[in-house]
């Protein structure tokens, strides 16, 4: 009897101790299958000569990646993304934060106006890039109209980088705060209404409750939009390729990001070795930010729960 | 309060683990997608021995934009019973063209009968090793000789039988032309503009020197019209070496165009295309353009409402072609000589003239040019221009096919950026030295 109940015993602490892995392992399965294994192979075209329908060639070794570093439009590429990114995040999470915010409070019709910040997410990237481009146009775009009727001069959005940057920068805006926002939401709504009560008491104002309890209790949930925006900002390439008719990010790359030099090289240039490089070098770029801004926002933001 | 600090700390922890993973799986899909077009050289030549006289044979048939087919098919189906056709349309040229690339480097996938635009053609012939050469007794002498020999490949294979194509005229607003005291009828203008560069350009100058409206709408699409008639503007044909940087006939056509648009002001400063190019139709842009046949279609549907368009039979420095396709049969195909047949059968003359009639794609076959079918033809909202008389002439006046290698698309593109950047206040040496460095990282 002795033996077969250790017996049992030990199947049990093995069922209990294995099992969660065997229910979790399909995503891994999937994710070697189509994330890891690419991620390799990947590496492996970046290391040698490749063609886009002629294939592998001679193995190369670095000098794809040195290349690429060498070409001031790889460097070009790396600050407009950088530029644009910051361009889009900041104010994103910033305002999606405001309007959550403001969603949070007591509003009438509160379904109709959580739907109404979420629909600019249900359109499509292209076809919200297409409206904008057409809005900014330099000569007879809506926007110049509107900033001449406040005696603006026209800005030439095609032609300078700054406003170029911006021009993007709002189309990923327009898209993102909504679903932020509602992000923001279901985590303040999360914040036990306790604090508040006791802050009321304490005597303390909509701002300083707003700054000193939803900010610090929403941490975690910063924290995760930050670096989801981070990941997507820095991959950024359907506003920027429907920017104009030629996707190649401007006459003088005034908008081409790192994916669009990356698209350039594998599918105009055809040159897969190239283009691989890129891949890789932005996918190290990508977890570095991540992790900057991982370690940034917790610092902050631990700061002020303490 | 230390409780909710702590699980805030493991939410923390795990944002972290998913953000790497996060980025893996965002990087990852990049690097799938740039995979997914290379894996091997395979052909599916395997297949290619199935075909057989028995039983039915299902042919596809890959297009894009309008071909004018729809009606073609259940003909070609009626009389060769054995064969069944499912026609695939993309939307876009450029769609088609990521389509068959990818295709074809994947080495299965596509279609029996491939048509391909003469934009990418060169990059296609490249690989002309993975098409059928068409070369058959019954289709010698068919087309326009330019038009087949742009689609012969360097063993002499043909790879395309020729379907429509783009002979340019030059499209103009006779009521601008009338408001600024010009000749305006078409045969006038025709004269006005001569058969050299200088001539049109010098129109140009007469006609801004009385209307506001610029004269032509982009440096960059007159720069098109012009280095097409060079025989081999960026490539040296005989071993596709690059050339352009070099070329002194790229530099004077840059030179050229660059003094008409920019320093006598005669250009518009639009891209082709863009929003801005298209909203100008409405308002007066600009009073003339370099005009293939198809892009009166264009011009009518933008310039809705516009009345004064009309077409003079004339282009400066010779003839000119800006598009129009071909129909190839990759050796991918399972049933090659049906494929053959059906791609015969669709760009014979009378076939290409019901096509023209249906959707305006002009024909590039010979004996199409002199129907009168098509010579009758006529545009009402084009002041009843005799398109089909003057394309035809057009067509005929033609010669040269130009030599397009490699990089052609590579160098052109990075030559349109170039204008670009000059319109928009570069100085043109500066933009034409970062062109020769572009050209230069290509290699």
């Amino acid at each position: 009897m002795a033996p077969r109940a250790a017996w049992r015993r030990r199947l049990t602490r093995a069922d209990e101790k294995a099992s969660p892995y065997a229910y979790i392992s399909p995503f891994f399965i999937l994710f070697g299958v189509v994330g890891l294994f690419p991620l390799g192979y990947t590496a492996w075209v970046s290391l040698h000569k490749w063609s886009l329908i002629g294939g592998q060639g001679a193995f190369v070794g670095l000098k794809n990646y040195t290349d690429v570093l060498g070409q001031p439009y790889f460097w070009n590429a790396l600050k407009n993304t950088v530029s644009i990114f910051l361009l889009s995040s900041v104010p994103q999470i910033i305002i999606a934060l405001l309007i959550a915010a403001a969603l949070d409070s007591n509003l009438r019709a509160r379904t109709f106006w959580r739907m109404g910040v979420l629909l600019p997410y249900v359109l499509a990237p292209v076809a919200v890039a297409l409206i904008f481009s057409d809005l900014f146009g330099d000569k007879f775009g809506l926007v110049n109209h509107l900033l001449g009727l406040v005696g603006i001069d026209p800005v030439q959005w095609h032609k300078e980088v700054l406003p170029s940057h911006v021009a993007i920068a709002t189309m990923v805006n327009f898209r993102w705060i909504g679903y932020n926002a509602l992000i923001f939401l279901a985590a303040m709504q999360a914040v036990p209404r306790d604090y508040y009560e006791a802050a009321l008491i304490d005597g303390a104002g909509r701002v300083r409750t707003f700054i000193s309890i939803t900010i610090p209790q929403l941490r975690a949930t910063i924290i995760f939009v930050i670096v989801t925006s981070t990941i997507g900002g820095l991959q950024i390439f359907d506003e920027p390729r429907m920017y104009d008719q030629y996707g190649l990010g401007g006459a003088d790359r005034q908008w081409q990001t790192l994916t669009l030099y990356l698209y350039q090289l594998g599918w105009t240039q055809k040159n897969f070795g190239r283009a691989a490089a890129v891949a890789w070098m932005l996918f190290l770029i990508i977890v570095i930010f991540a992790i900057i801004n991982f370690l940034l926002t917790r610092r902050i933001a631990s700061k002020g729960s303490r | 309060m230390s409780r909710t600090t702590r699980s805030g700390d493991r939410f923390g922890r795990r944002a972290s683990a998913r953000s790497v993973a996060l980025a893996t799986i965002a990087v990852g899909a990049l690097a799938l997608t740039a995979c997914s077009s290379s894996s091997g050289d395979t052909s599916g030549s395997t297949q290619a021995g199935a075909t057989s006289a028995s039983g039915p044979v299902t042919l596809t048939l890959a297009t894009f934009n309008q071909f004018g087919y729809e009606d073609l098919i259940p003909a070609f189906e009626k009389a060769h019973p054995n064969i069944k056709v499912t026609h695939k349309k993309a939307a876009t040229s450029n769609e088609a063209r990521d389509n068959f690339f990818t295709r074809l480097s994947a080495g299965s996938g596509m279609a029996d009968v491939e048509a391909v635009e003469v934009d990418w053609l060169p990059e296609m012939l490249q690989y002309s090793d993975k098409f059928n050469d068409l070369n058959s007794p019954d289709v010698a002498g068919r087309w326009l000789d330019w038009k087949a020999k742009a689609a012969t490949d360097a063993n002499g294979a043909l790879i395309g039988y020729g379907t429509d194509s783009g002979p340019e005229a030059i499209c103009y607003r006779s009521d601008l032309f009338k408001a600024a005291g010009l000749p305006s009828d078409r045969e006038s203008v025709a004269k006005l503009f001569g058969n050299t560069w200088d001539s049109y350009f010098a129109a140009g100058k007469q006609f801004s020197a009385k209307s506001k409206v610029p004269f032509f709408d982009s440096i960059g699409a007159t720069y098109q019209g012009m280095v097409n008639q060079l025989e081999a503007a960026y490539e040296n044909p005989k071993d596709d070496s690059i050339t352009a940087t070099e070329n002194p006939d790229v530099k004077k056509v840059y030179d050229a165009v660059i003094k008409a648009g920019i320093t006598d002001g005669l250009s518009a400063k639009l891209q082709q295309w863009g929003d801005d190019w298209t909203a100008s139709f409405q308002k007066d842009g600009f009073a003339t353009m370099l005009c293939p046949g198809w892009m009166v279609g264009v011009i009518e549907g933008n310039a809705k409402g516009v009345k004064g368009w009309d077409v003079a039979n004339t282009f400066p420095g010779g003839g000119g072609n800006w598009g129009g396709s071909y129909l190839t049969v990759p050796k991918q195909s399972a049933h090659p000589k049906e494929a053959q047949e059906l791609a015969a059968w669709l760009t014979a003359p009378e076939q290409q003239i019901a096509a023209f009639k249906k959707v305006g794609a002009f024909p590039s076959q010979k004996a199409a040019l002199d129907s009168p079918d098509l010579l009758s033809f006529k545009v009402a909202s084009f002041n009843n221009a005799p398109t089909g008389q003057i394309f035809a002439d057009r067509a005929k006046a033609v010669t040269l096919s130009p030599y397009k290698g490699t990089h052609y698309f590579a160098i052109n593109d990075a030559m349109q950026q170039a204008l670009t950047r000059v319109e928009q206040g570069s100085s043109p040496q500066e933009s034409w030295d970062k062109w020769v460095n572009d050209v230069k990282a290509l290699g």
